[in-house]
């Protein structure tokens, strides 16, 4: 297997605060590498570093054998680097199926096209129906997405890493907020997903965590303490120590 | 042929504007002009405002920097204005070249302080022009020709002035919606997303702030060539700041709203400048109301009572693509 994703000696403060603290992680290429820690473990924080929102202060990030450390967040995604946001982040304004077509369009070279109208060429319009089709929310393509539910949100923003042909996603927390059927429909997307992408989930239902991972990294107060199978994450006696008075979930899911 | 409502909506004002001149009265038509011109120069805000969600509050720089370099190349003796019209929008452009590399660095608040920052300078370099008049400006001996034909008849300008004006907007209306223009209104909505997902936003904010310069540029070249005259008046703040009201005014996203909202301000600003000098305290409560109660402004009022809003019908029967829907 080769390494998709890299990180190497990865290092962020804020102040005195050490949110990145030696990480390094490798996501092989067609694995679910998914990333757990409690709150303010410096999840959002690494995403963040990842994507090229935010620079490390020392350590290097690889992205299919290139150095990516420098890049930003456009040229990172140009490679195919895609993400979803924990929080909905989507364009409100335009329709969803407008959302999608212009995540196709960012795959072009430019968009200095000044005369045409975006709502008419095929070329856009086709693979976004195409997506909206295969996340089952093509009956909205021409919703304006400001107005959808939430749960369609998280369908939408999937559909948008997708359009822009990636490689690789990054998904930040794509159960958040999800009912419980939404929740299910969504883990099937997920696991569709699999094996097609190489995919670095955070995601905090273990349930969920453990089902579609491969291998589970450990981020506790910025350090990656544990990183293994599913199996080795579980019996890892630091990593319930870790978990202990949160909540039980662990207990949960040895049961 | 049937017309949606929009359509007559627009060919009706579009006839409104062409009949003023036959209202035989020069005052008429001079005020339809300075509608026009200031509509282009708010057009100009808006595709900023209202597409890629920048507040600029230094317009007014590349308006004087087209309407100054109009007026040089006039003094100079060029009077042609297939040439210096072209050049006060190249003029525009240089600066906002210059500007715009700087000020698209920062965001909200600052954008909006550093642009003003910047129409300032232009405002202070206008000033220290002693040649050209400093403070006072300077006259402009005859309005520029047009391919030979003389355009000191004010008809004549104004028709001129409508045309480029018709021409922009159309351009504007093709460009918002292409490619390019949801590239743009996608930074409007978010810019985080839109770099996301793979669109560098700086690159395009750039361009369309050089476009909205080069037509701010043009709308410059004609007010020096309406008032033959050109001071360091033309690139104040309050400039760039009635701009802004012009476009809040009419509806900011729509590019007809700004042209509307500049007929309303202007309008005001005569019949209240009639009764007293502080006609703002009357307009002012007005721009207020218009943010508090009318949410869509009031071109988008106008168009919502006259039943003639945008149809977005879907182009293909939903759910099924091939259904039996249509």
């Amino acid at each position: 297997m080769t390494a998709m994703l890299e990180t190497v000696h990865l290092y962020k403060s804020f102040g005195a605060l050490q949110v990145t603290d030696d990480v390094s992680i490798t996501v092989e290429e067609g694995e679910v590498h998914a990333l757990i820690g409690p709150n303010g473990a410096g999840k959002t924080t690494l995403i963040g570093q990842l994507t090229g929102e935010l620079r490390p202060d020392a350590g290097h990030i690889r992205f299919d054998g290139r150095d990516i450390t420098g890049l930003a967040t456009a040229d990172r995604a140009r490679l195919g680097l895609a993400r979803s946001f924990q929080i909905t982040s989507i364009f409100p304004s335009f329709t969803a199926e407008g959302n999608v077509s212009l995540a196709v369009q960012a795959t072009e070279k430019h968009s200095f096209r000044f005369w045409r109208p975006a709502e008419t060429l095929e070329r856009l319009h086709r693979p976004a129906r195409q997506l909206l089709r295969q996340l089952g929310i093509v009956e909205r393509a021409d919703t304006v997405a400001g107005g959808m539910a939430h749960g369609e949100h998280r369908q939408l923003e999937i559909a948008m890493a997708l359009a822009t042909n990636p490689r690789m996603l990054l998904l930040d927390e794509p159960m958040a907020g999800l009912g419980s059927e939404e929740s299910q429909a969504m883990l099937e997307l997920l696991a569709r997903l699999k094996g097609q992408y190489s995919i670095l989930l955070i995601e905090h239902d273990m349930d969920v965590v453990f089902s579609l991972a491969d291998r589970i990294s450990v981020l506790v107060n910025g350090r990656v303490i544990a990183s293994g199978d599913g199996e080795a994450i579980r019996n890892d006696p630091q990593v319930r120590i870790a978990y202990l008075g949160e909540d039980d979930e662990f207990g949960e899911a040895d049961a | 042929m049937t017309l949606s409502r929009r359509s007559i909506l627009y060919l009706v004002l579009l006839a409104l504007a062409l009949a003023v001149p036959l209202l035989g009265n020069t005052y008429y038509t001079r005020f339809a002009t300075q509608i026009a011109m200031y509509g282009m120069a708010a057009l100009a805000v808006d595709l900023l405002l209202g597409y890629v969600g920048l507040i600029t509050f230094g317009q007014a720089a590349f308006v004087g920097v087209g309407a100054y370099v109009t007026g040089m190349l006039t003094v100079a003796g060029v009077h042609d204005a297939l040439i210096v019209w072209p050049a006060a929008i190249l003029g525009a452009v240089a600066f906002a070249l210059i500007i715009g590399a700087l000020s698209l660095r920062t965001e909200g608040f600052q954008f909006i302080m550093v642009t003003l920052a910047f129409a300032q300078m232009v405002y202070y370099i206008a000033q220290s022009l002693r040649s050209y008049g400093g403070d006072n400006g300077f006259t402009i001996p005859r309005r520029n020709t047009l391919a030979g034909m003389s355009l000191a008849n004010h008809t004549v300008f104004y028709y001129v002035v409508l045309a480029l004006l018709v021409i922009v907007m159309v351009v504007a209306a093709r460009l918002v919606k292409s490619e390019f223009g949801m590239v743009i209104r996608g930074r409007r909505d978010n810019e985080r997303r839109l770099a996301a997902i793979g669109f560098p936003p700086f690159r395009y904010k750039y361009a369309a702030f050089l476009i909205a310069a080069g037509v701010a540029g043009l709308a410059g070249a004609l007010m020096a060539n309406h008032a033959r005259f050109v001071s360091p008046a033309i690139l104040s703040w309050q400039v760039s700041g009635q701009l802004l009201a012009m476009v809040i005014l009419g509806s900011a996203g729509t590019l007809m709203g700004p042209i509307f909202g500049a007929a309303i301000y202007l309008v005001f600003q005569q019949v209240l400048s009639d009764y007293t000098d502080h006609w703002m305290i009357f307009f002012g409560p007005l721009i207020v109301a218009r943010v508090l109660f009318v949410k869509e402004g009031l071109w988008g009022m106008l168009v919502r009572a006259l039943g003639a809003q945008e149809i977005r019908a879907p182009r293909r029967p939903v759910a099924t693509d091939r259904g039996a829907a249509e």
